[in-house]
């Protein structure tokens, strides 16, 4: 058997396949389907200082191959997330990353100092990408002194790996994730959801209630591919595949283009045991093609 | 528990125009499903249509271990799930959400369907009928040819209030007009209880009725889901209490309880 035993910033984990923040709640909605021990690691849905209650409905709708959310960061804030959700969490064997969100540098400040030292935490996914909120969230991740003050405050209060997750809505991706890097960040991931919009030509209205939402799923694989091998390319730290992973063969090709580890978010949605499906195929292709690590392939395009 | 099953479809028939009822064999789902709760299923292998459909159960036959999903035809995803022949796999997950709650204090049970939203009603009138002993179904559609299930109502012992909005069949106009006419002449409000499905217009003002004449009132309500087992926070409503999943806090809501916003 290959090896697919993956160190993401110091996370070691079973297998490249996480579950992408968002779609996996806090993972208990999902133990009925999928032994959460056999997950690469689990990303927690967005946590912010206040309590968030979220954008009205509606809140997602289907397009061509993929879907809009707005969502709007629901969540109970950091306080009661870390009392009612993480004990359930702390308790698997598999690691777990908090996705902070912030709507100004000293919130992310005071998260990632919420979470330092707080036991069965693993590692800290700074969300400077969220599109779908009015303050904070995605304008950290689109201009690269911010995105870099932004990890370089959560990296001084915290001692846990820090991964930034990064906004495709940006002119050069690679630009950010330089500024990241630079700034301590340990991994980066890519990419958070595409902006869009779609109407429902019966009513003239948006179908989204916040009117633009971001894309997810099949639709966006393309461009998560292009921006992860970039990212790849600029950057020393390991780079987070994401954008429309649903299969093996999808997870492959992010890891050709130069992820060494991915996460699955939609893909969830359709199938509750994507994550684990995924990272039993990633084993048979290596093994198929007599690779011995998912080192051996990690950014090898051939020309 | 939730199951991920890949169910055989032993049967698919078309009961109206665009309206179809798909029995399957699913031992597990149906061990545990319950009226009102609902399963996700994958319409097909490609990617569009991407996210499963929800779609309620019909009718639960725990012995046989089959249950039968009964829905309208409305875009894509449906078309699909319409077109699947007996012998043919479904992968469902279910049961997903909470069941209506029977409350047997009230001796007068109003089941109100608009539309396709009377399917998830015949489950929960089959437990209904040993419990409660006046029982009325309320049957709304467009017309004549779309007023479904009247037969299996009626096999149950319940009595029935037809309308369309044109006339073609029982009483003309709304379901909810009929609702009132009933209150007035035919139950005792202190006695009853009503449990509807059906389009957002219906269910709103059964909501007012069930305030005004004080009858409680379980509503079954749709939108739109990604994952149907409350992890993606898409299909919210609001309520008194905040935004609730309609997926994993529903799909059945107590009026009273919801905040419309559109």
């Amino acid at each position: 058997m290959a090896e697919i035993a993956v160190n993401i910033a110091g996370i070691k984990m079973n297998n490249p396949v996480m579950v992408a923040s968002g779609t996996f709640g806090s993972g208990k909605d999902y133990e009925d389907f999928v032994r959460l021990a056999d997950i690469g690691a689990i990303i927690a849905k967005s946590v912010t200082i206040k309590p968030r209650e979220g954008n009205p409905p509606p809140r997602i709708c289907e397009t061509p191959s993929g879907m809009l959310n707005t969502i709007g960061l629901q969540n109970p804030g950091i306080d009661v997330f870390l009392k009612e959700d993480l004990p359930y969490l702390a308790k698997l064997k598999t690691p777990v990353i908090i996705n902070i969100a912030g709507e100004s540098i000293d919130e992310y400040s005071q998260l990632a100092k919420k979470l330092n030292g707080v036991p069965g935490i693993s590692g800290i996914e700074v969300n400077i990408s969220c599109p779908n909120v009015k303050q904070g969230g995605m304008q950290f991740g689109i201009d690269p002194k911010m995105a870099a003050e932004v990890i370089g405050a959560v990296k001084k209060a915290t001692k846990l790996p820090i991964i930034a997750k990064l906004s495709p809505n940006v002119t050069d991706i690679k630009l950010i994730a330089k500024a990241a890097e630079s700034a301590g960040a340990d991994a980066i991931s890519a990419i958070n959801t595409v902006l869009g919009m779609a109407i429902d030509i019966n009513s003239r209205r948006p179908r989204l209630s916040m009117a633009v939402g971001g894309l997810s799923g099949p639709a966006i694989k393309p461009i998560a591919v292009r921006m992860v091998h970039e990212i790849y390319k600029t950057v020393k730290v390991p780079v987070i595949g994401i954008g429309g992973i649903m299969n093996a063969d999808d997870a492959i090709e992010f890891i050709l283009a130069g992820a060494s580890a991915v996460q699955v978010g939609t893909g969830n949605f359709v199938n509750p045991r994507s994550a684990v499906d995924i990272a039993e195929g990633i084993s048979k292709y290596l093994t198929a093609n007599r690779f011995v690590s998912i080192k051996d392939i990690i950014g090898q395009i051939k020309a | 528990m939730k199951h991920l099953e890949i169910a055989k479809v032993l049967e698919n028939n078309k009961i109206a125009p665009e309206h179809y009822r798909i029995t399957l064999a699913a031992p597990k789902i149906s061990r545990e499903a319950l009226p009102g709760q609902f399963i996700m299923a994958k319409c097909s292998d490609a990617t569009d249509p991407l996210l499963r459909r929800p779609v309620s159960f019909n009718r639960i036959d725990r012995e046989k271990g089959t249950i039968d999903i009964l829905f309208k035809v409305v875009g894509k995803g449906t078309r699909l799930l319409s077109e699947i022949e007996p012998g043919e796999d479904i992968d469902i997950i279910g049961p997903l959400g909470n069941g209506f709650k029977i409350d047997a204090s009230r001796q007068i049970a109003v089941l109100a369907g608009g539309g396709a939203g009377i399917a998830p009603l015949l489950a929960l009138a089959k437990e209904i009928a040993p419990k409660i002993k006046a029982r009325y179904a309320l049957i709304g559609a467009n017309n004549i040819n779309n007023v479904i299930l009247e037969d299996d109502f009626k096999e149950l012992g319940f009595e029935m209030v037809i309308s369309t909005d044109d006339g073609t069949y029982g009483k003309k106009g709304l379901l909810t007009t009929v609702m009132l006419e009933i209150i007035g002449s035919k139950i005792e409000a202190a006695n009853s209880f009503i449990y509807a499905c059906g389009p957002r217009p219906m269910i709103k003002e059964l909501e007012s009725i069930s305030t005004q004449y004080k009858i409680p009132c379980q509503l079954s309500l749709e939108e739109w889901m990604a994952c149907g087992i409350g992890a993606c926070n898409g299909c919210t409503v609001k309520t008194k209490k905040g935004y609730k999943k309609v997926c994993s806090d529903g799909p059945i809501f107590n009026a009273g309880e919801l905040l419309w916003q559109r």
